[in-house]
């Protein structure tokens, strides 16, 4: 009886793993084929998509390299506010670069980091400030969204000496930048990303917007 | 049951969103706009038919060991490809379902269709199946969602052309300016609270007196485990 039930009972097995085998095969076939078919899509609204990004903050500024390939890593926890290296972007006109684009993250949101993009040209001006990604409470934080209001332009044309360095604050901390109803420490982590972001370009202005093709600061 | 009576099931008596709760998850995080709404609703509604579909096709062939492992192994590919689908042609919208699109997986709703009806029944009945549970979850995101964008933002579809294309930027209908929207609408608890409110008027109507109750028993619980 017991040989005669075991034998049964392992082609049984058998069988069912084999369909469960034929089953993954067919659906990997079918997820491989969907993401050949999409993959060439995927990687051009993306890079559409990040390239719209950075040319927002740039503004009328005219340039003529590819900006998305032409990157510096950059690590700095205290004034980049990440542990880890972080992308720069630079922007060339005519071999020079006229400005670079830096991405870095405000840690004290109130609903964790904020990522933003801010754009600095050779004279430690801002061109343009973005914010990328946050969670700040919809309705209340989320006024930092261009989309939502023009607050964000605030800082368009400001350096470390307009205005002068205590008043790189929101206007509760006895600042020169608006805060919002309802929200101020989104505003002020903002505000105090872009100034540390002015800040380390200054120190590294001369490895930023060297001529030469990508030295690593 | 006939395929009207298959219809009516899916749509109002086991509407999975009112009255089954399945698939709470995404129906509370997902409603917060009638775009959102429509990319996951219409999402699920073409996993609900390729899983259905399958199952009813395979289940009668399926040893019963492996027969979950088969029904999730193509839950997952068919969410893979719709996701990998949406992230080429409305990457607007995939980028705002965000996690929620490849959560559909763990929507026991999808699951609990195939194993407990699709697996057992022809493949018609069984699409039809897929058509009105899929229909009836987009109901109730998408009753969900456009009271939560009215309240919240004033207006009624202002991102759908995440879902139709750029020409359609602008094209929502506006009943009041944003800044006097109702906040909380917006946030999870509102969805909770709109939730209740609906299920409520849902509770009410069906305990209406001189109304006999014609609600069907219910079905064989969904897979003990499976997260919603």
């Amino acid at each position: 009886m017991a040989s005669r039930g075991a034998e049964p009972a392992a082609r049984r097995a058998l069988r069912a793993a084999a369909v469960l085998a034929a089953v993954a095969v067919a659906a990997v076939a079918l997820v491989s084929v969907v993401h050949d078919r999409a993959q060439p899509r995927i990687e051009a609204s993306r890079r559409a998509q990040q390239l719209a990004g950075l040319t927002a903050v740039l503004g009328e500024l005219t340039y003529d390299n590819d900006p998305l390939t032409d990157t510096l890593l950059l690590r700095d926890p205290e004034l980049l506010g990440a542990d880890q290296p972080l992308v720069a972007h630079r922007v060339r006109h005519a071999g020079a670069t006229v400005a670079v684009l830096l991405n870095v993250v405000a840690p004290d949101g109130y609903a964790g980091p904020i990522r933003l993009l801010v754009a600095v040209d050779g004279a430690g001006r801002v061109l343009g400030v973005r914010v990328l990604e946050h969670r700040e409470t919809p309705g209340l934080g989320d006024v930092i969204e261009e989309r939502r209001s023009d607050w964000i332009h605030g800082f368009d044309g400001r350096s470390l000496g307009d205005p002068p360095a205590g008043r790189w604050e929101v206007s509760r901390d006895g600042g020169d930048f608006d805060q919002f109803t309802g929200a101020t420490v989104t505003p002020r982590a903002i505000v105090r990303a872009v100034r540390k972001a002015l800040t380390y370009a200054e120190r590294h202005r001369d490895e930023l917007f060297a001529a030469a093709p990508s030295p690593t600061p | 049951m006939d395929a009207r009576a298959l219809l009516r099931n899916g749509l109002v008596d086991r509407n999975p969103g009112f009255v089954q709760l399945l698939g709470l998850c995404p129906l509370l995080a997902m409603s917060n706009s009638v775009a959102n709404a429509l990319g996951l609703g219409l999402a699920t509604l073409a996993v609900l038919l390729a899983s259905n579909a399958v199952a009813s096709l395979a289940g009668p062939f399926l040893p019963r060991e492996v027969r979950l492992a088969v029904f999730v192994l193509v839950i997952a590919a068919a969410v893979t490809a719709v996701e990998l689908s949406m992230a080429a042609w409305w990457p607007g919208l995939h980028a705002s379902l965000g996690i929620f699109l490849p959560l559909i997986v763990t929507n026991c709703l999808v699951l609990a269709r195939a194993e407990s009806f699709a697996s057992r029944e022809t493949l018609p009945r069984a699409l039809l199946d897929g058509l009105a549970m899929g229909l009836g979850f987009l109901l109730a995101l998408l009753a969900l969602g456009a009271s939560r964008e009215l309240l919240g933002r004033g207006s009624l579809g202002a991102d759908l052309h995440l879902l139709l294309g750029a020409q359609f930027e602008g094209r929502g209908w506006q009943a009041f300016p944003e800044s006097r929207g109702l906040l909380i609408a917006l946030l999870p608890p509102g969805a909770f609270v709109l939730l209740g409110l609906m299920l409520a008027l849902g509770n009410a109507r069906a305990a209406a007196p001189g109304r006999v109750p014609d609600r069907p028993k219910p079905e064989p619980a969904p897979v003990p485990g499976a997260p919603t």
